[in-house]
């Protein structure tokens, strides 16, 4: 499919796009357990990935987005294992993964 | 609008509203179904080796995280499972109406997306050859950030002396 | 030559990871200081023109990174500003001094870290600057939770959420600049965003990338991770934190994506004029109500960082160099200031203020290393905190914002009046009781004390001579 076909019908994987990051965001600062947050952190990343391809697509340059993705993904999987890491953390402390609990730092 | 590609939107729509509200476990394999479609999308806006990756790594690897994150930080008592109730604070509800609303303008408003000027050169390299050669830096990067999380996992997860001491003494 | 700065710091963990090296444990923290150390007189002595020719072609990686790294003199500075903080950490983990095991991981972290803040100095690309600051920002992560107290992993998710919605922020926006611009290094996405001026496109990516940065830099109304992580830190890492990990992932990156390529357009500047000026009044007010003395500095922090951002929002010129030499003089003061909590800390078992009290006595060179990074910090003459205070409210009078030049002035009091108090409670007054076992810290925390000190009194004292051989060929780039 051509850069020209990508311009037209951009709408669809935008709004897509846009959900996912928007789902994300509500996950982050609605969510009573730290995992669903991470959770959250991970949609958002998802959403920019399909952002990242669509302005390959429409560009033209595919490829270079392609690169971009790729490094992308490495970055947060290792992200997402220190964040999983943080959340046994916590919850080892405490004996529960909850939000509430972090409201303890004052100030 | 090929008719996949539309309805393998609708369907990554979905499974995203879905996703953030079931409990922890159902979300993660939610996020798993979710980054299965965006591969799919991925895949047909022409960047195989992007789906590949998103599938592999993000349905596949991070769910597993996600899993073994789950399994490690289940409450051990009933009160703990009773807190962990299903339950989301209600006053953020706006948000998706908001964005539904922004997202709705922004359809409607026929905004013809402006876009530079196609490289001449840019259609014959593939990405492979790009990773290699004009972002070279970009997989230095990579590698250092796995001696990071090498040393992250380390360092979260490796028992000390002292703790163990605390938990045979409990 | 400038690859150099990536390698080096790889190739010491490599070595220091070499299978059946048993010295490793031992000399970590000392390897680490040597790196910064290197890097550090490098930035200092070797000329921006000299970077590319220094080292002969065969003994020269850059072919091998395929990519050319420019040091221009403002990434001079920011090396200059990372070697030192990096060099103050390790003296403070070897001064703290847990145990073996903990130093080594520690030593680790912060090479990989200081590669990590290299890279983000030295990227000419968006892309590029995205994979550095999510290297320099999950090592920072991993630094904070290094010894697995409470409070550490509380502080660390917070750092850890905000850093992630910063990082999909940026990228976003960097997409967006993508299809404006159709490439993403700093020329062409300039090139992109000038040719495009009336898009809206380039406007929301614009926004984004700014809302993103923004974030990671700690200013008001994105402010609320800094005092958790700061404060839960262990506190080697919260002189690294606070010194300069914060200034080179938010605060440079602003300075740089602003100059290169968004620019000065009146709107931008009108937004940073006031995001700085939120922060420092919103961070002074906190600052001042504060019991806790890690906390304090890291509201002192937010406030500071608004100074910088009124200096880059008076435009080119006189404007940033401001900006940049108070980001430096930042982040010698505010390292000192930590170094120096952190001694009191150590020595009392204490970091409320109001148990804390005439230290003056039992600790008189934290307590007058503290003064003069108090009156540094405050602006006041000769130290160097006046100089670049001075630059930035000329640069604001001379661009026309007479009004926020003599807002910054007045604010400046107080600066003065939370460092003041932190001052009169922690070393003046009568000793507390419960610290009369109180007593010096030893040579390990009382280094980079001195050293900090000595850098602020004397870029105070030859700021005059500095400004012709450092500051205009900073503001002659920029």
């Amino acid at each position: 499919m051509s850069p020209q076909y990508w311009i037209e019908h951009y709408r669809e994987v935008a709004s897509a796009a846009g959900i996912l990051f928007v789902a994300g965001l509500y996950c982050i600062v609605a969510s009573r357990n730290l995992l669903r947050i991470v959770l959250g952190t991970e949609m958002m990343t998802k959403g920019v990935t399909l952002l990242l391809v669509l302005a390959g697509a429409v560009t033209g340059r595919v490829a270079l987005a392609e690169a971009f993705v790729v490094t992308v993904i490495v970055l947060e999987v290792v992200a997402v294992a220190v964040a999983a890491g943080i959340v046994i953390g916590v919850y080892r402390h405490h004996g529960a993964a909850r939000v509430r609990l972090l409201m303890e730092m004052k100030g | 609008m090929s008719h996949v590609t539309g309805a393998v939107l609708a369907l990554l729509a979905l499974t995203a509203l879905w996703t953030i509200q079931t409990s922890i476990l159902r979300a993660a394999i939610g996020l798993a179904i979710t980054s299965a479609l965006v591969s799919v999308v991925v895949f047909q806006m022409g960047a195989p080796l992007a789906a590949v990756f998103e599938l592999s790594v993000c349905a596949g690897l991070i769910t597993v995280v996600f899993a073994a994150t789950i399994s490690l930080t289940r409450p051990l008592d009933e009160a703990g499972k009773a807190r962990c109730s299903v339950r989301r604070k209600r006053r953020f509800s706006p948000l998706f109406f908001v964005a539904a609303a922004i997202g709705a303008l922004l359809w409607a408003s026929g905004y013809a997306l402006e876009v530079a000027a196609p490289a001449a050169a840019a259609g014959t390299a593939t990405s492979r050859d790009l990773l290699w050669s004009a972002r070279r830096l970009d997989l230095v990067g990579q590698l250092v950030i796995l001696f990071v999380g090498v040393f992250g996992v380390v360092v979260l997860f490796k028992e000390r002396d002292e703790e163990k001491a605390e938990e045979v003494a409990r | 030559m400038s690859a150099y700065l990536l390698l080096v710091p790889v190739a010491a963990v490599l070595f220091l990871n070499l299978p059946h090296f048993r010295l490793a444990t031992r000399i970590a923290l000392a390897v680490a200081g040597v790196v910064c150390v290197a890097q550090g007189l490098a930035a200092l002595l070797v000329s921006e023109a000299r970077w590319a020719s220094a080292v002969p072609p065969a003994l020269d990686p850059s072919r091998l990174l395929a990519v050319s790294f420019p040091v221009d003199a403002l990434a001079r500075v920011m090396l200059l500003a990372i070697a030192l903080v990096g060099l103050c950490a390790v003296l403070m983990a070897r001064y703290v001094r847990e145990d073996r095991e903990c130093a080594f991981r520690f030593a680790n972290l912060l090479l990989l870290a200081v590669a990590g803040m290299n890279g983000i100095v030295l990227a000419r690309d968006l892309f590029t600057l995205y994979v550095f600051l999510e290297i320099t920002a999950v090592a920072s992560l991993v630094l904070i939770v290094i010894e697995r107290g409470r409070p550490a992993f509380e502080g660390a998710f917070k750092y850890l959420v905000l850093s992630a919605v910063a990082t999909s922020l940026l990228l976003a926006g960097l997409a967006l600049l993508l299809i404006v611009s159709g490439s993403t290094s700093f020329e062409a996405a300039a090139a992109g965003l000038r040719a495009a001026q009336g898009s809206k496109l380039g406007l929301v990516a614009v926004a984004l990338v700014l809302t993103g940065l923004a974030i990671k830099a700690g200013v008001v109304p994105f402010h609320g991770w800094l005092p958790d992580a700061y404060a839960s830190a262990p506190a080697p890492t919260s002189v690294l934190l606070a010194g300069v990990v914060t200034k080179t992932t938010g605060v440079y990156t602003l300075v740089r994506v602003v100059d290169s390529v968004i620019g000065y357009p009146a709107h931008v500047r009108h937004v940073l004029l006031a995001i700085g000026l939120l922060s420092i009044v919103g961070g002074g007010l906190a600052a001042l109500g504060q019991r806790d003395l890690k906390r304090l500095l890291a509201y002192s922090s937010v406030s500071q960082v608004g100074y910088i951002l009124l200096g880059l929002g008076a435009g080119p010129g006189l404007g940033v160099a401001g900006a940049v030499l108070h980001l430096f003089n930042h982040a010698v003061f505010k390292s000192l200031l930590f170094v120096n909590a952190t001694a009191v800390e150590r020595e009392t078992g204490e970091r409320d203020l109001q148990r804390l009290g005439g230290l003056q006595a039992r600790m008189p060179v934290t307590g007058a290393t503290s003064i003069l990074a108090t009156l540094s910090t405050a602006g006041l003459p000769p130290f160097a905190g006046f100089w670049s205070k001075l630059l930035i409210v000329v640069a604001l009078w001379r661009g026309g914002h007479a009004a926020t030049a003599a807002a910054a002035v007045v604010l400046s009091v107080l600066t003065l009046a939370y460092l003041l108090r932190l001052q009169r409670r922690v070393f003046f007054g009568p000793l507390a009781a419960p610290l009369a076992k109180a007593s010096e810290a030893d040579r390990w925390a009382l280094a980079p004390a001195l050293l900090l000190a000595a850098i602020t009194v004397g870029i105070g004292l030859a700021a005059p001579w500095l400004f012709h051989t450092f500051l205009l060929p900073v503001e002659s780039i920029l």
